[in-house]
C-alpha cells in the first residue's frame, strides 16, 4: 500500500461557488448544460445551487429553474446550499436530495457574510439539520476561513475543531473545511487537521482549498496524505477571490485530477471530460480558465 | 481538443500505479532557494530586455536574502538574443558578499568566457532524454557530457565550483516518459564529473508528487541528497506539490523563477518556472528558514513585471489581499 488513500471522493462547487463568484450572471440553460456536462464526468458529487434570498446572491436567483432543469444521473449526488429553513423547504420542493450549510470558524467573517454571530448560525443550521433529519435528507457542513480570515487573521485550529464538531453533532454526514481565502499552507492544513481528527472521524472530513496564494495543490497533497478521502474543487478554477481583486478562488478541478492520476489514486472521473466541461463554461464566461493543466493542453503545441 | 488529447500522457488521464507516496521523514530545516529568473527566466521571455533593466533586477535580488542567483548564460547570442550582454551583466552587478552569481555554461569557450567576465561559478545543462539532447543542442548526451568535461577539468583548474542540471527528469516533450533509471544515469555521471549540486528538472512541468518520489528514489540511490536540487515547473499547476514531496524526501535546495517568469517554449501560453514568491510563501508556513524577505521579493517581481510589461506569474503577487 502506497500509505495515500485509494480513492478520493471529488466534490465539484463550479456551479455554484464557482460561478457563484463569477461576475457575469450565467443564463439558467448555460447553468443546467454545465452540470448536466459535469454529469457524464464520472464526478459522484456536484454542488448545483444555493436556495438563498435572489436579493444577496442574484447569480443563484434561478435555484428553482436549475434544480428541475438538469439531468439526475444515477449515483451523483446533486446537494444545494440552504442557509436556513425556508431555503430548506425551498429545495426539497424543487427537488433537491442533498443540502448543504455554511458554518464559519471566524465570528468576524460570520457577522459580515451573514449577519449573525457563529452561534446563531449554528441554531438555524440545526432547524435545517433537524428537519432534514426527519425527511432522510443528508446534510454537508462547511466551515469556512478554517486556515485564515479576511477580517481576524490567524485563526486558531480549535476553534476550527469546535465549530467542526459542532456541525457534525447535529448530523452533517461530512464537513468540509474551507480555505476561503487561500492564504494556507502545508504547515497550517497539518495543525489544523490533526485539531479536528481529533473529534471527527477522517472518513467524515473534506477539505476545500483555494488556491489564491498558489497553495492549493500542496495543501490538499498534505490532507491527502494525513488520510483525508474527501476533495472539493472547482472546473476550471471558476469562481474568483471576493477578498483579493483579481486574484484566484477554487482550485481547479482539471489540476486535482491531474494530481491524484498521477498518484496513482482512484477518482473515477475522466479528465479530458472534465477539461471539455471546463471549455464549455470558459467560452461561456467568455473568460480564460484558470486550470493550468487546460491551458497547457489546449495550446498550440509547437513540438513535432 | 484534438489537440488537448495528444499532449496529454495517457497516464495523466488514467491511474499511473505508483507505490510509496505518503508522507516521509521530517522536513529540512532549511533550504536554499536558487533563484533562476535572470536567466532561466529572462531566457524564455518573448521580449528582449535591456542591460540596465537585468542589473537592476539582479541587483534588487541581491537585497532580498536570496544566496543564488543565476546571472546569465555565456552562450552564443545567435543561438539566445536575449543573453548577448551576458559579459556586460556579469560585469555590471553589485556582486554582495555571500552571495552566488552562477552563470550557464554550455562549453569550454562559453567558460572562458564566463571567467574573464569576473565569473566565480558556473552551470552545465544535461538531459534525461536522447531526443532533447539531440534537438536542443544537436548530439547524444554522451557527446555533451564530453563537452562537459573539458568545462570540468578547466573547472577545477581554477577552483571554480560547478553545478549540474539534468533536464527532462519527469518527462520530455519529444520522448514522453522519462525512466527514472535514466535521470539517476545521468545525475551520476555528472555528481562523478565534479558537480557540487545537481539540480532535477521537470523541464515541462509534466510531473506529480508521484513521478516525483519514483525518480528522487532512483537518484538517491547514486548521488546524497544533501548534493541535490529541484527545478519544477508550473505548467500543470502541479510545482508545489512536487516541492512538497522532495522536501519530505530530504531535497533542501529548490530553484524558482521570481514572478515565476520564463513561459513554456513547449506549450505556447502556458506557465512556466514556479515562482520564487509562491515557493517562499510554502516555505514559511512550513516554518523552514530561507533567509529571504517575502516582500522585498514581491517588489523585485513587480519591478521585472513593469519592465516587460506583463502580469506576474505569481499567485501570491497576484493576491496582496485587499479587503
Amino acid at each position: 500500500a502506497s500509505g495515500l488513500p485509494e480513492y478520493i471522493k471529488i466534490v465539484e462547487v463550479g456551479p455554484r461557488d464557482g460561478l457563484q463568484n463569477e461576475k457575469v450572471i450565467v443564463p439558467t440553460d448555460i447553468k443546467i448544460e454545465l452540470i448536466n456536462r459535469l454529469s457524464k464526468t464520472g464526478l459522484p458529487a456536484i454542488e448545483v445551487t444555493s436556495f438563498v434570498s435572489s436579493k444577496w446572491v442574484p447569480q443563484m436567483a434561478d435555484h428553482k429553474e436549475v434544480m428541475r432543469g438538469i439531468e439526475r444521473h444515477p449515483g451523483v449526488q446533486y446537494p444545494v446550499l440552504t442557509p436556513n429553513l425556508r431555503g430548506f423547504h425551498s429545495a426539497i420542493a424543487a427537488g433537491a436530495t442533498e443540502v448543504s450549510v455554511f458554518g464559519a470558524a471566524s465570528e468576524s467573517f460570520s457577522k459580515m457574510n451573514i449577519n449573525c454571530s457563529i452561534e446563531e448560525s449554528i441554531e438555524k443550521f440545526e432547524e435545517v439539520a433537524k428537519s432534514a433529519r426527519n425527511m432522510n435528507i443528508p446534510v454537508r457542513g462547511y466551515v469556512s476561513c478554517a486556515l485564515g480570515c479576511p477580517y481576524e487573521g490567524n485563526i486558531i485550529p480549535a476553534k476550527v475543531a469546535e465549530v467542526s464538531k459542532r456541525l457534525y453533532s447535529m448530523g452533517c454526514y461530512e464537513i468540509s473545511l474551507g480555505d476561503t481565502i487561500g492564504v494556507g499552507t502545508p504547515g497550517s492544513m497539518k495543525r489544523m487537521l490533526e485539531a479536528v481528527m481529533k473529534d471527527i472521524p477522517l472518513s467524515a472530513l473534506a477539505v476545500h482549498c483555494h488556491d489564491t496564494y498558489g497553495q492549493a495543490l500542496a495543501n490538499i497533497l498534505t490532507a491527502i496524505q494525513m488520510g483525508v478521502t474527501v476533495v472539493d474543487s472547482s472546473v476550471a478554477g471558476l469562481g474568483g477571490c471576493p477578498y483579493a481583486k483579481g486574484a484566484t478562488g477554487n482550485v481547479a478541478t482539471e489540476d486535482v485530477i491531474y494530481m491524484l492520476n498521477g498518484l496513482g489514486i482512484n477518482t473515477g472521473v475522466n479528465l479530458y471530460a472534465v477539461m471539455e466541461a471546463g471549455n464549455f463554461i470558459c467560452t461561456a464566461l467568455n473568460k480564460k480558465t484558470n486550470s493550468k493543466v487546460a491551458q497547457a493542453s489546449f495550446s498550440t503545441a509547437t513540438i513535432n | 481538443m484534438a489537440a488537448a488529447r495528444r499532449l496529454l500522457p495517457r497516464w495523466a488521464v488514467s491511474l499511473r500505479p505508483v507505490s510509496g507516496a505518503a508522507a516521509a521523514g521530517a522536513l529540512p530545516k532549511r533550504v536554499k532557494v536558487v533563484e533562476v529568473g535572470p536567466r532561466d527566466g529572462l531566457q524564455n521571455e518573448k521580449n528582449v530586455v535591456p542591460t540596465p533593466v537585468k542589473i537592476n533586477l539582479i541587483n534588487m535580488l541581491s537585497e532580498t536574502g536570496l544566496q543564488v542567483i543565476e546571472a546569465t548564460s555565456f552562450v552564443s547570442p545567435k543561438w539566445v538574443p536575449q543573453m548577448a550582454d551576458h559579459t556586460e551583466v556579469m560585469q555590471g552587478i553589485n556582486k554582495l558578499p555571500g552571495v552566488s552569481y552562477p552563470v550557464l555554461t554550455p562549453n569550454l569557450k562559453g567558460f572562458q568566457a564566463a571567467v574573464a567576465a569576473g565569473a566565480k561559478e558556473v552551470s552545465i545543462f544535461g538531459a534525461a532524454s536522447e531526443l532533447f539532447t539531440k534537438k536542443n543542442i544537436n548530439c547524444s548526451i554522451e557527446e555533451s557530457l564530453e563537452r562537459f568535461g573539458e568545462v570540468m577539468t578547466a573547472a577545477r583548474a581554477a577552483s571554480i565550483p560547478v553545478r549540474g542540471y539534468v533536464s527532462c527528469v519527469l518527462g520530455c516533450p519529444y520522448e514522453g516518459k522519462i525512466s527514472a533509471a535514466k535521470v539517476a544515469e545521468v545525475s551520476k555521471k555528472m555528481y562523478s564529473m565534479g558537480c557540487y549540486e545537481i539540480s532535477l528538472g521537470d523541464t515541462i512541468g509534466i510531473g506529480t508528487p508521484g513521478s516525483m518520489r519514483e525518480m528522487l528514489t532512483a537518484v538517491m540511490k547514486e548521488v546524497p541528497v544533501g548534493a541535490l536540487a529541484v527545478h519544477c515547473h508550473d505548467t500543470y499547476g502541479q510545482a508545489l506539490a512536487n516541492i512538497l514531496v522532495a522536501l519530505q524526501m530530504g531535497v533542501s535546495v529548490v530553484d524558482a523563477s521570481v514572478a515565476g517568469l520564463g513561459g513554456c517554449p513547449y506549450a505556447q501560453g502556458a506557465s512556466g518556472n514556479v515562482a520564487t514568491e509562491d515557493l517562499v510563501y510554502m516555505l514559511n508556513g512550513l516554518g523552514i528558514h530561507t533567509g529571504v524577505d517575502l516582500q522585498k521579493l514581491m517588489d523585485t517581481g513587480t519591478f521585472i513585471c513593469n519592465a516587460l510589461n506583463r502580469r506576474t506569474n505569481s499567485k501570491v503577487s497576484q493576491a496582496s489581499c485587499r479587503l
